[in-house]
């Protein structure tokens, strides 16, 4: 009897999805599979900059000559908009700078607070236990200061796009007017007003000004030429530490702790076959 | 229940008696897991997975009680308080990664457990009731699965609690009251995550106990055994222990090995980065795709899209995602064929194989974009998995012929009269 109903179940199941199946292939077959789009043939696959990064592979570490950089490139340029809200000043202790310059860093910057006397918001200087300030009150003032688009936060960004490094680097760094062969194919396509294209941007045209606009830009104080792709490389290493500045210390226990595990596994391996060997022999003790 | 040969716990000493005598705890662990428990010699290493997922069960309770201690239910707090475990918490990004990784090694070591039942039969009688309490097991997980991955707030958090509470809307007249009353309002929002967070926090404790009475109904017959021969003699078997403690070690050590490289060097590879963007109701992501441990079912759900008998394509959707986890329980009464390992069924064996490609089809599918020809292959790929189950094996079971089978574990073992080549590999 369970075999009747399952087969009546199985066959109804089935007669559904291929009615779906013929369905969809007669779309298919009278109307074509999709036609090809300017999404597609004008995007481009992010790459990281000549030589990768420097935290890439099971062993890698930041650069923090390159951090220093990145954070001067984020504080001149992105910091305009940008902001860096999980990132506190003391943070800052891991690219390398001592307790007093975060201190001298932290009270460069003008953070929220509250006027001892009066109750007033009002700002006061940053201490090292603050979190970077956003440069706007509240994500209705940053649309109305952006043409409508919101400035995202930029402590997760490389952990929130696929390749995240990479995509940061090839973005900040590949504006520029589509391919004129391809341009050729889509006559109708536009970039709209107030937006910029970008063959590396989701939808291809953003709302973000491109940002790093000559070389010297920056002065970097290390010395550094101050290239467009420097800049955005520098920048990208920075952003990658915001996302995760807890990278080096992961990859070395890491590797303490595979060794370790390879070490037991062996153990376990040998005595797994001292403690069968005897049945392997046919000798059943 | 145990084999007659089995070894007698013994109390040591003095203690050990008493202990014996009041509440005899270590006789209970020497009987379940010890020297007391007789099990079949010739176990292969697909037979390592049941202690794996007790080993991931503990793993993640133990994570995820630390990760409570830091996190807040609050849909304002909860992304940042995950950012707070990964940046301030001292280890709290090992314990999240090994927490987020872990749910996947967990459900890669229930599939590898539950396509080894299917190989071998595991389900057949006298293990029924096993099979059936792990396929309880198995929803559990996903559950708690699916709310976990809301917990952190991230906008694949947002919209994965928002589709599949939406499949509920799919039943009919009481569709729409039951997804308002699932998410506790009209859409995801603190009251989804204060629920979803003591559910998942309740939900484990609920597997640990149904956990207890698989063992306890696994201990009835004992375990199965590749050649699907049962136990008929002491020869047949070997204690728990020593044999089969080392044996399982060495393969916890290898899956700590792979779980290492991916907890320490690979730890969002199988997450998505859309879910480190905080939960935004306003912003819809373009491909919402749920853990890659749903992507087969995800698939089945997504390959009805047409009415069919003026039956909404949804609806159909929603019955056949569930439905196909379902027949699962009514699997050992479908199989009726006598023999028990696929070592002896070349007919079932085959369609196994082509089962774990179409499985795998479905994985491929699901994980990506609903668009042509995905979805064509996708509802291929479904149409053979119902048939597989409901059509196939049951028929199968009654006109394949079967090679012939050994006389005894320990023939097939050691080679001896009887054995077949095929016995005697197993």
């Amino acid at each position: 009897m369970i075999r009747y109903i399952s087969l009546f179940l199985g066959l109804a199941f089935t007669a559904a999805v291929l009615w779906a199946f013929g369905n969809g292939a007669f779309v298919a077959a009278t109307q074509g599979l999709g036609e090809k789009t300017a999404d597609g043939v004008f995007h481009a696959h992010p790459h990281a900059p000549e030589g990768g990064f420097s935290f890439e592979g099971p062993v890698g570490r930041f650069d923090r000559q390159q951090l220093q950089r990145g954070y001067q490139v984020y504080k001149e340029v992105c910091s305009a908009c940008h902001s860096l809200k999980f990132v506190a000043f003391r943070d800052l202790a891991q690219l390398g700078y001592n307790e007093a310059e975060i201190k001298a860093e932290a009270a460069s910057w003008q953070v929220p607070g509250i006027d001892p006397n009066t109750g007033e918001a009002t700002t006061r200087a940053g201490l090292p236990t603050d979190h970077f300030p956003s440069p706007f009150p509240n994500a209705v003032a940053a649309a109305a200061a952006n043409n409508n688009a919101v400035p995202p936060d930029l402590s997760l960004m490389t952990k929130a796009r696929h390749e995240g490094p990479a995509y940061v680097y090839s973005l900040i760094s590949g504006y520029g007017a589509p391919d004129p062969a391809l341009r050729a194919e889509f006559p109708e396509f536009e970039t709209p007003t107030g937006l910029y294209f970008n063959k590396y941007f989701a939808t291809l045209n953003l709302a973000m000004a491109p940002p790093l606009t000559a070389t010297g830009q920056v002065s970097f104080a290390d010395g550094t030429e101050a290239t467009i792709p420097q800049m955005a490389a520098d920048v990208a290493a920075f952003l990658a530490w915001t996302a995760e500045p807890t990278l080096e210390q992961r990859k070395q226990t890491g590797v303490w702790f595979l060794g370790f595990m390879i070490f037991v596994t062996l153990l376990a391996f040998l005595s797994k076959k001292q403690v069968w060997s005897a049945l392997h022999t046919g000798r059943k003790d | 229940m145990s084999f007659p040969w089995a070894n007698q716990y013994q109390p040591q000493n003095g203690f050990m008696k008493w202990m014996d005598e009041k509440l005899p705890l270590p006789r209970l662990v020497y009987n379940a897991i010890g020297a007391g428990y007789p099990v079949p010699r010739n176990l292969n290493y697909m037979w390592n997975f049941g202690v794996l997922a007790g080993f991931c069960l503990v793993l993640q309770i133990v994570t995820g009680v630390v990760l409570a201690m830091h996190y807040a239910s609050d849909a304002s707090l909860a992304f940042g308080k995950i950012e707070h475990i990964m940046r301030d918490v001292n280890w709290g990004w090992l314990m999240r990664y090994a927490h987020a990784n872990g749910a996947s090694f967990f459900f890669l070591v229930i599939y590898l457990h539950i396509f080894r039942g299917f190989y071998y039969s595991s389900y057949k009688a006298p293990r029924e009731m096993i099979w059936l309490l792990g396929v309880v097991i198995f929803l559990l997980m996903m559950a708690t699965g699916f709310m976990g991955y809301v917990l952190p707030w991230g906008q694949m958090s947002f919209w994965a609690a928002q589709v599949i509470t939406g499949l509920f809307e799919a039943i009919p007249l009481v569709g729409a009251p039951i997804k308002t009353w699932l998410l506790g309002g009209f859409a995801p929002d603190d009251a989804t995550l204060n629920r979803f967070f003591s559910l998942h926090y309740l939900l484990p404790f609920v597997i640990v106990g149904v956990v207890i009475l698989h063992v306890w109904a696994l201990h009835i017959p004992g375990s199965s055994n590749p050649t699907g021969v049962e136990v008929k003699s002491e020869s047949d078997t070997v204690p728990f222990h020593p044999y089969y403690t080392a044996k399982d070690g060495f393969g916890l050590g290898v899956f700590m090995i792979l779980f290492t490289i991916m907890v320490f060097f690979l730890p969002n590879a199988l997450g998505h980065p859309d879910n480190y963007i905080e939960a935004n109701p306003l912003s819809t992501p373009a491909h919402i795709v749920p853990e890659w441990y749903f992507w087969p079912f995800y698939a089945i759900l997504r390959a009805f899209t047409y009415d069919f008998l003026f039956v909404p394509a949804k609806l159909l959707g929603v019955i056949a995602m569930f439905g196909s986890i379902l027949i699962w329980f009514i699997l050992p009464w479908l199989d009726k064929s006598p023999v028990r390992s696929a070592n002896y069924r070349p007919t079932y064996r085959m369609f196994f194989w082509i089962l774990m490609v179409d499985m795998a089809v479905l994985f491929w599918c699901g994980g990506a974009p609903a668009q042509e020809p995905y979805v064509m292959i996708s509802q291929i790929a479904t149409a053979y998995y119902f048939m597989h189950f409901l059509v196939i094996v049951p028929f199968i079971s009654r006109s394949e012929k079967t090679a012939p089978l050994p006389k005894s574990i320990t023939d097939a073992v050691l080679g001896q009269a009887g054995a077949t080549a095929k016995g005697a590999r197993a």
